[in-house]
């Protein structure tokens, strides 16, 4: 456990002191920035963050990537995966410490959008039911998209590849929910329900859901599952 | 496990194998090493010295065989294994963006040493590898020479019992290579270590016993000493001769007990270097034949085998 701390710690330390961080960072405060005011030119602005939800989702379509794309390509094009694999440390561990080191990051990043909220509740008076349901599904959207792109980080030592894989699977995950329309029967309903962006949907408009609470906590695991088992299969190549 | 002779061996192979594909890396490879023995693997580029170390250390199974660390299975008992191997990779793999301190303590957590044993082990390491002057200094700053320090740095700061060092003396100026020689005989004491190397005299100088492998086997092994006392029964003579090459040659070739005589031409100098059959003095005959062919013998000389001959002997699959 505490071998999974350092790498977490490691890679915190890393994400604050590396411009990529900074890049995202700026990247999702300026076009979710965009997102909120966008309303507010209304002669009846509505006092919502559901614009900055919806376009914070397709944002870290491609952020979530860049965010993750480093964490094992970099070790194995280093070769400090071959230190790492070498010293009494779980494979679960590295993953975690990994994770919870984007999450972190990612965290902080949500952390600073509160501003929105905190402009609507001084100068208007939200419904406050829809954003903190929309908050808790951002983190939820998030955590998904991270592990979805640690895993294409384990698969390959090239940062680029990694993250453009992540951005593919993301993009296949949100659409997903067309499939009830597009494709017929039983299949159409599975990969439809498998659609990030249904799912998200909800929390956005104020309702918590535990079935869409299950399914993003279900992404995560298979997403983190599918990372270890690459990475013990590194040791098999 | 097994028990060779009275003490255990820290490290024992039995029947490596390893593919790349359907491409054998090592064969059928055997060994044992005891603790506080330095075994050295000398071998050309691509004979198998890092599969077999890679294999040892846990970072690839090995397709067929086992090897175990202080009764420990690298496959079956991996974690076990691992706590007990200090690691130096052929490319020295740094996190660049790190300083050496925040590097060599976030590797002593990974190996699990406690805070308070890294603050002591720390000091202690980076003095033996004469890091001193660069603990803030980021990795990525340093010249290779350092680079391999911090590696070297890295691999012992646990203490292992078992160290594992793949070419440790590659790229480093000759006054370090010297100091890492003498760093890792001092740690042959009490530690188990394995390292390979593609230089000689290096090899002959710290190991206390040496593998050649060769195409994934391994083609001999025994104390430097021993290896090459073994191949000089083979007894070789340098013989200047003048007179025709045409020849002397057939005649020396005719003498019985020579197995093989190469020719040389040093700018009208003939010299013959003439491979006697094990255990054979020939010096005799070949002033003999000399003499009765009125040719003039200018030089008579028995050359031993180096340990580079003998290497490229065992490597090249020379007839001896």
């Amino acid at each position: 456990m505490r071998t999974a701390q350092a790498v977490a710690w490691k890679e915190i330390q890393l994400y604050f002191s590396s411009p990529t961080a900074y890049i995202v960072g700026l990247i999702f405060l300026a076009l979710t920035g965009f997102f909120f005011t966008q309303d507010l030119g209304d002669p009846f602005p509505e006092a919502t963050l559901t614009p900055f939800f919806d376009g914070a989702i397709i944002v870290f379509i491609l952020l979530a990537p860049a965010l993750t794309m480093r964490l094992l390509a970099e070790e194995s094009k280093l070769g400090t995966i071959e230190l790492l694999l070498t010293s009494p440390v779980r494979d679960w561990e590295i993953i975690a410490g990994k994770y919870v080191a984007s999450l972190v990051f990612f965290l902080v990043l949500v952390a600073l959008s509160f501003f929105y909220a905190i402009l609507l509740f001084v100068y208007a008076s939200p419904d406050p039911g829809p954003i903190y349901a929309g908050y808790l599904g951002l983190v939820l959207y998030g955590a998904a998209a991270l592990a979805v792109g640690l895993l294409t980080s384990t698969m390959t030592n090239n940062q680029i590849v990694s993250a453009v894989v992540a951005m593919g699977i993301l993009l296949a995950l949100f659409f997903a929910d067309r499939a009830f329309g597009s494709v017929s029967g039983l299949a159409g309903e599975i990969i439809g329900e498998m659609g990030l962006r249904g799912h998200f949907q909800d929390f956005s408009r104020g309702v918590i859901d535990t079935s869409n609470i299950v399914y993003f906590l279900s992404v995560i695991a298979v997403f983190l599952f599918l990372s270890i088992r690459m990475l013990e299969s590194r040791r098999w190549r | 496990m097994t028990v060779n002779d009275l003490q255990p061996n820290m490290i024992h192979a039995e029947n490596l194998t390893h593919y790349y594909g359907p491409y054998p890396a090592i064969q059928d490879v055997n060994f044992g090493v005891r603790k506080g023995e330095i075994l050295g693997f000398l071998g050309p580029n691509g004979a198998g010295k890092t599969t077999t170390m890679r294999i040892i250390t846990g970072f690839v199974p090995p397709t067929h065989g086992t090897v175990t660390l202080d009764g420990y299975d690298v496959v079956e008992q991996s974690l076990e294994a691992r706590r007990r191997v200090g690691y130096l990779p052929e490319t020295v793999p740094l996190y660049t963006d790190m300083s050496v301190n925040s590097y060599l303590k976030y590797m002593g957590t990974l190996r699990g040493m406690s805070p308070d044993a890294i603050k002591t082990r720390l000091g202690q390491v980076i003095d033996v590898c004469r890091l001193g002057d660069y603990r803030k200094t980021q990795i990525g700053k340093l010249s290779k020479g350092f680079r391999q320090r911090v590696g070297i740095a890295q691999a012992i700061l646990h203490e292992p019992q078992v160290l594992v060092l793949d070419e440790p003396t590659i790229g480093i100026d000759p006054i370090q290579v010297v100091e890492t020689r003498k760093l890792i005989q001092e740690l042959g004491r009490d530690q188990t270590v394995v390292l390979s190397s593609h230089i000689l005299p290096e090899v002959s100088m710290i190991c206390d016993r040496v593998l050649i492998i060769d195409e994934g086997r391994i083609v001999a092994e025994d104390t430097p000493k021993n290896l090459a006392e073994g191949l000089q029964g083979v007894e070789r003579l340098e013989v200047e001769i003048g007179g025709p090459a045409a020849e002397v040659l057939p005649m020396l070739k005719g003498i019985d007990g020579v197995s093989d005589v190469t020719h040389v031409n040093n700018n009208g100098r003939h010299t013959y270097m003439v491979q006697a059959q094990p255990g054979k003095d020939l010096r005799d005959d070949i002033s003999q034949v000399v003499v009765n062919n009125g040719w003039s013998l200018r030089g008579l000389q028995l050359v031993g085998m180096s340990l580079e001959e003998i290497f490229l002997r065992l490597t090249t699959h020379e007839e001896l």
